[in-house]
């Protein structure tokens, strides 16, 4: 883990201010794994944020391109990384050499809030906190396979799993998976009649209603022989399984889909995450930490920390006013039926003088992500206070423009852009399509269209991986498309009615 | 040792540079840098490779904001939309820095590796003042340097033994004199002028314009960091040309006919009135969608290119803008009838993604 021939240990001074900030975060109710701050220079940090945050990760051009980028906006001034902080046991955080002392202090309390939300919140809860060592497991495996079938090999087939990386199912490390059904033995079926006279047996037994009844039977036998039995969203693991591929294969999708997995969390949580690592670095600095002569700096930084730009949402900004828009709620008792009952001066205004805050908070941080955060606690007066709006284009004077301030429709836009990551959700529904072994995905749409040049080349890619074709059911601009590839063609057709899609929505796989 | 980011930084600088896996270079875009400058953003094209994915296409919704407005307000900061790419390094705390123009140019430049201009013009050289820092061997003793003639000295005895730790006794002879001395500095001054001119007929739409509008920063900027002083002029033609001000170029919108002519007509009576050849670097750019009025007017504009704007520029160029309505012929008749004259670039510009490159086309010859 070390870096060659640098010493990272920290100094006498910030070690000092180091065990300070441990024991207050401790005194507060911040419950860590141990925390291991090491001291990098610019370039160490540009390398190892490249990595994200492994610097023994696999080889690969990618890295190396978000290092250029890194140290290019570094070098030109545009932006320089504070901070980095792993998730793992011992949470490893890197500090930034050049930085001032008042620097050094904020970033530590900061990363001490991101350590006590690695740890206990829920949807942390599966990943991996030995990830360091599974890093560079992985890094030790993919350079074996380089040295045994090429460099170029490997790395083409890290590019196409690449490509098709955000194709995993989020929710994925929590489903409990019941185990499969025994096959049943087929039973002779006798069709449900009642015993009536031949005059009666019409209506006491309509021929209508067997008919459909035997429509039913033969549709469930149809889904019986279907592959996969239901339709899954974590394509990855699916190709892992079950495309024709080489050992080496199916190790390098295994391992590139634990890696999309331990990010997951991170970015289901970006806005609390950072809020709460905000809340207690603004806590414990001004509280405890800031020197009078380093109060303007702190304040400099802070406040960059928290500026926000048009047309964006700042995660830290939304992120620690909602938690202390929440303990503020819970303090004076802002919450309930009640409550929401009085119309908004007086909810403004009401105070019962509970003393919840603190608690709630913490149980907040606890239980919740980005999407159920936003949905549960953003309130009308909060998205008010906050002066959050829509935006959208505008065709006619080809700008982005301000739409609406109605908190519904923040609220709801909001939670689109959060809900999974702001990516299409699609789905493996039939990897036996027209009986041929053909793999059929199945977009769920939901108002936007996929970007057609780029899902083609995505299809190349799974083609390349299933060895049959692929075909992708999605819609343009609401009008039914099913988009194929056969390994040298690609086509589009119209869909009129959608031969899977009635069975498929809502495919999340039921638990 | 080589460290292992810079195995991958290699790796990645090839499929840039097009020499290992070639099927990636298609996907390599100018990827934006963006920096502040002055409230406003400029993006600093730097090369990515985006490898596909399913992802969402044009009709992306738009996003949540923060701050004042009133609704059908503009939503400034365009570039970055939305929020739902939140990333997946956690804790990576940037924060962003104003650019100056000079390193904007600078970055510009290193990007597109263009040449240092050599300006045109030696006698262009102005004297400005000059210091006392030179030395040397006779002069006037008034001006005589006792430091460096008695170090001297000292240098002197002591290479011929003759120096005595204990009785330090040092004397020059005429020899080791020096004499402080006045150095002229003389510094290059040059001049330059670009002149803009546009086609504003019907036909060059809002987004023409913008295409405009981005590349001429980028120009100003450039060459605004290899002259002293650069001056701009703005001409706008369909029918008839007009010198107008900054604002007006880019967004007057007439419609009518195109004849170019006007403005070659009208540029080059602003440089012979204003700006003589000798005295100034003289950089007329020219962009249109490619229409001209008539072939007649298009061989009216070569014989004013090749017989007087030519010889008076240290370059021509001409941009032709793809538009829906642009037939796109000028750029073709200016390189049938011109194709050897060094002095005349023209380059296609087809969307905005090919602004660097018509940037590049432009700057690359340095002169």
């Amino acid at each position: 883990m070390m870096l060659p021939s640098t010493n990272t240990s920290l100094p006498p001074e910030l070690q000092r201010y180091h065990a300070e900030i441990k024991e207050l975060a401790k005194g507060y109710g911040l419950d860590t794994y141990e925390t291991v701050f090491e001291m990098v220079d610019h370039d160490e940090m540009n390398m190892i944020a490249a990595y994200g945050g492994f610097p023994t990760r696999y080889p690969h051009w990618r890295f190396g391109m978000d290092y250029e980028q890194l140290s290019k906006s570094y070098t030109y001034g545009l932006s320089k990384i504070y901070e980095l902080v792993i998730n793992n046991d011992p949470c490893y955080a890197y500090l930034m050499r050049a930085n001032s002392t008042t620097d050094q202090k904020l970033v530590m309390a900061h990363v001490y809030g991101h350590c006590d939300f690695f740890k206990n919140n829920y949807w942390f809860s599966k990943t991996n906190r030995k990830m360091m060592d599974v890093m560079a497991n992985h890094g030790t495996r993919i350079r074996a396979y380089m040295d045994r079938h090429g460099v170029g090999v490997v790395e083409d087939f890290i590019d196409r799993v690449h490509a098709l990386d955000n194709l995993i199912d989020p929710h994925s490390p929590f489903i409990e998976r019941r185990a499969q059904p025994k096959a049943q033995t087929e039973e002779t079926y006798e069709e449900p009649r009642i015993r009536a006279k031949d005059y009666m047996d019409r209506y006491i037994n309509p021929p209508e209603v067997l008919a459909a009844e035997r429509k039913k039977r033969e549709e469930a036998a149809v889904q019986a022989r279907r592959f996969p039995p239901e339709p899954t969203r974590d394509v990855l693991l699916f190709l892992q399984q079950f495309a024709p591929l080489e050992r080496w294969q199916q190790d390098v999708i295994a391992m590139l889909r634990d890696e999309s997995y331990y990010f997951v969390p991170q970015m289901m949580t970006k806005i609390m995450n950072e809020g709460w690592a905000v809340y207690w670095h603004s806590k414990l600095m001004c509280e405890h930490l800031v020197e009078p002569s380093e109060i303007v700096t702190y304040c400099d930084h802070h406040s960059g920390t928290l500026a926000t730009q048009p047309g964006r949402v700042n995660p830290y900004k939304l992120g620690v006013e909602l938690f202390r828009d929440i303990e503020d709620r819970w303090n004076r008792g802002k919450f309930g039926l009640a409550w929401q009952n009085l119309d908004i001066d007086e909810r403004r205004s009401f105070d019962a003088g509970l003393g919840l805050g603190r608690e709630k908070i913490f149980e907040v941080r606890r239980d919740h992500n980005d999407v159920t955060f936003i949905d549960n606690f953003l309130c009308e007066e909060f998205a008010e206070a906050q002066n959050l709006y829509v935006y959208g284009f505008n065709q006619r004077t080809g700008q982005y423009e301000i739409l609406d301030r109605d908190w519904t429709k923040v609220k709801q836009q909001l939670l689109w852009s959060l809900t999974n990551f702001g990516q299409p959700r699609i789905a493996i529904v039939d990897a036996n399509y027209r009986n041929r072994g053909e793999l059929y995905l199945f977009h769920d749409w939901n108002g936007v269209d996929l970007q057609f040049e780029q899902a083609k080349l995505t299809m190349r890619s799974l083609f390349e991986l299933w060895s049959r074709p692929v075909h992708v059911e999605t819609r343009e601009e609401g009008e039914g498309r099913l988009m194929s590839f056969d390994g040298s063609d690609f086509e589009v057709q119209e869909m009129t009615n959608s031969a899977d899609a009635a069975q498929v929505v809502g495919f999340a796989p039921q638990a | 040792m080589v460290r292992k980011i810079d195995r991958d930084h290699t790796r990645f600088r090839e499929i840039v540079r097009g020499r290992i896996k070639r099927d990636l270079k298609r996907f390599v875009s100018s990827g934006e840098m963006i920096g502040k400058q002055g409230g406003r953003y400029v993006s600093i094209p730097i090369p990515q490779i985006n490898l596909p994915r399913f992802r969402f296409g044009k009709n992306e919704k738009g996003g949540v904001g923060q701050g004042e407005g009133e609704p059908g307000d503009a939503v400034d900061g365009e570039q970055q939309p939305g929020p739902g790419q939140a990333g997946e390094d956690e804790g990576k705390h940037s924060i962003e820095v104003e650019v100056g123009l000079d390193e904007l140019a600078q970055i510009l430049g290193e990007e597109l590796g263009l040449p240092r201009i050599e300006p045109k013009g030696s006698k262009q050289l102005e004297t400005e003042g000059g210091s006392w820092r030179g030395i040397r061997r006779v002069g006037p003793e008034s001006l005589r340097h006792f430091k460096r003639t008695y170090t001297e000295a000292l240098k002197r005895q002591i290479a011929a033994g003759l120096y005595d730790p204990d009785n330090p006794a040092i004397i020059p002879i005429k020899n080791d004199r020096r004499y402080k001395s006045r150095k002229e500095i003389t510094k290059p001054q040059a001049n330059a002028v670009i002149v803009y001119m546009m086609d504003v007929s019907g036909s060059m739409g809002r987004e023409q314009k913008e295409i405009v509008r981005i590349e001429a920063f980028w120009l100003d900027t450039w060459l605004r960091s290899q002259y002293d002083n650069l001056e701009v002029v703005y001409i706008v033609h369909d029918a008839v040309a007009h010198v107008v001000d900054q604002h007006t170029f880019f967004h007057l919108r007439e419609s009518g006919g195109t004849k170019i002519s006007s403005a070659y007509e009208l540029c080059l009576r602003v440089i012979r009135d204003r700006y003589p050849p000798e005295e100034w670097n003289i950089y007329p750019f020219h962009f249109s969608d490619g229409d001209n009025w008539s072939t007649r007017d298009t061989e009216h504009c070569v014989q004013l290119l090749s017989n007087e704007i030519l010889p008076a520029s240290n370059q021509f160029s001409y941009g032709q803008v793809k538009s829906a309505y642009g037939s796109g012929q000028f750029k073709k008749d200016l390189d049938a009838a011109l194709p050897d004259e060094p002095k005349l670039v023209t380059s296609d510009i087809l969307d905005r993604e090919g602004i660097l490159a018509s940037i590049q086309t432009f700057l690359q010859k340095g002169r």
